[in-house]
């Protein structure tokens, strides 16, 4: 029987640990990440958990931890945010590479340069080449079913890639929500058990695992990420349908929100989407068509299917809570436009950069964008790239 | 599998679906399959007449390279040795020789 409860998503992600019950997690403190080793320690130290905690010393040595422990066969976690991240990124590719399925809880900050602990997704975007698969959450419950999803879908024998299960900092860690929480059974036979092919703990078989790759063997290696990389897009859907069928949630690559008949539409990631749901609500009772689509798997990233759902759009904002410096805007703006063109052309699109370093973003916000989206159908030029919510 | 089976399935021409996931290797031994003795630039040439067979190579040699059976060593292992020449700095009886790659058969 699943119970209805108030937590945190820190909280909601460390509930999904203790029922996981992971054989290794290494992880070093950072807000506002740091509140999900702090529980797991706790549920250790009370027996709730057999978990191997490793207290490392950075996050390089714990992404490097939970490669050795997952090559060595037994599923390992760890949690950051921002710099933490930052400073894992050169294992962050060795962990993909070797097809590891590590599962990551990543708690959204922007990154250092100004110094700033609030969210936006300037650590996670700064990863997204990394080859890990990436699924962002919009509120605790967000985060607490797909940590649920995260270990089938990394351990698939189609798919063998880690995964990081993101949430916006503070937002969604630290606010609390009501939130429905799945009997320990019912989760822990959710998530199964791990029995990987091939690990390096065997003693019938000899292993060697991360062999240096010359030339002649280093593009097919990423070849074959990206095989894997597209055959997750299937593995995610038949998980998330699994998990709809016996938790009655669903989920899909992104969320639809009153996109049927939109003409103006905004499309972007985690705990702003609520805010930006309730700005479509207050123009559809003025019979302002608009629409929402938020982005829940940016790895793989789902361009057809995207392309689809803004088919009938005549104006599209594309909102990055991350400035690429490009000077043309974000990563988001650059996927959807790259997967707009050519399969839905014709929709009018403005990048806008919003939220960085935890600024708010107010239905005020969504109506100044819906507004201009509208002037941009009506004729006037959008621009391709602005920020929203800044002074001056 | 055996390293000469797992050495036919995976090697350079092999196409990306061959490959394992992650490159793991399976089986233990196999960089003996790798010849790295083209990257000798000196070459050590052993005079079996001058040698007392004392194995006082054997042991310093960085690549495994000079095979040893029955308590006497043989010939170089060519395939693997990179002539760095620590066996003929060792060697108290003058019986290695060490001359430039390719100029072995002027000796």
């Amino acid at each position: 029987m699943s119970r209805k409860d108030r937590m945190s998503g820190n909280q909601a992600i460390a509930v999904a640990i203790r029922q996981i019950n992971p054989d290794v997690i290494a992880a070093f403190p950072i807000t506002p990440s740091t509140e999900i080793p702090q529980y797991v320690s706790a549920f250790k130290a009370d027996g709730l958990i057999d978990t191997e905690f490793i207290a490392v010393e950075s996050e390089h040595s714990a992404m490097s931890a939970c490669i050795g422990a997952s090559a060595a066969g037994v599923r390992a976690m760890t949690a950051t945010s921002s710099a933490g991240m930052a400073l894992m990124y050169e294992l962050l590719y060795v962990a993909a590479s070797d097809r590891l399925p590590i599962v990551m809880a990543a708690v959204n900050r922007a990154l250092t340069g100004p110094i700033n602990i609030n969210a936006d997704h300037s650590d996670s975007m700064g990863a997204k080449d990394s080859g890990w698969i990436q699924i962002y959450s919009e509120n605790a419950q967000e985060a607490y079913d797909n940590m649920l999803m995260a270990h089938r879908i990394a351990e698939h024998p189609d798919v063998l890639l880690p995964v990081m299960i993101c949430q916006d900092g503070f937002i969604t860690s630290h606010a609390i929500e009501n939130i429905v929480i799945e009997d320990d059974e019912s989760a822990r036979a959710f998530t199964g058990e791990y029995n990987p092919a091939k690990h390096l703990l065997n003693p019938k078989e000899s292993l060697g695992v991360g062999p240096y790759s010359v030339s002649a063997f280093y593009m097919e290696m990423k070849r074959s990420q990206f095989e894997a990389m597209n055959n997750a897009r299937k593995v995610i859907r038949d998980v998330s349908e699994d998990f709809a069928k016996r938790m009655g949630r669903s989920y899909g690559m992104f969320e639809a929100y009153r996109m049927e008949d939109a003409e103006t539409a905004v499309l972007l990631m985690g705990s702003s989407a609520g805010t930006g749901k309730d700005a479509v609500d207050a123009l559809r009772e003025k019979g302002v068509k608009a629409g929402l689509v938020k982005l829940r798997v940016f790895r793989p990233f789902p361009a057809e299917e995207l392309a689809t759902v803004f088919r009938g759009v005549k104006a599209l904002g594309i909102m990055d809570k991350c400035d690429g410096f490009s000077g043309n805007g974000g990563p988001l703006g650059a996927e959807v436009r790259a997967a707009l063109y050519g399969k839905s052309d014709g929709i009018k699109t403005c990048n806008y950069i919003f939220g960085l370093g935890g600024r708010d973003i107010k239905v005020e916000d969504f109506r100044v964008i819906f507004g201009e989206l509208k002037d941009g159908i009506d004729g006037k030029p959008l621009p391709d790239c602005r920020y929203i919510g800044v002074r001056g | 599998m055996t390293k000469e089976n797992m050495m036919r399935m995976i090697n350079e021409t092999s196409s990306w679906r061959e490959i394992t996931a992650g490159g793991f290797v399976y089986g233990e031994g196999n960089s003996e399959f790798f010849n790295t003795g083209d990257w000798r630039v000196r070459t050590p040439v052993w005079d079996e007449s001058k040698c007392k067979q004392c194995l006082l190579c054997y042991p310093v040699c960085p690549d495994s390279s000079i095979p040893a059976k029955n308590g006497k060593r043989l010939d170089f292992d060519f395939d693997h040795c990179k002539g760095c020449a620590i066996c003929a700095r060792v060697c108290p009886f003058g019986a290695i020789a060490v001359v430039a790659a390719g100029e072995e058969d002027a000796q």
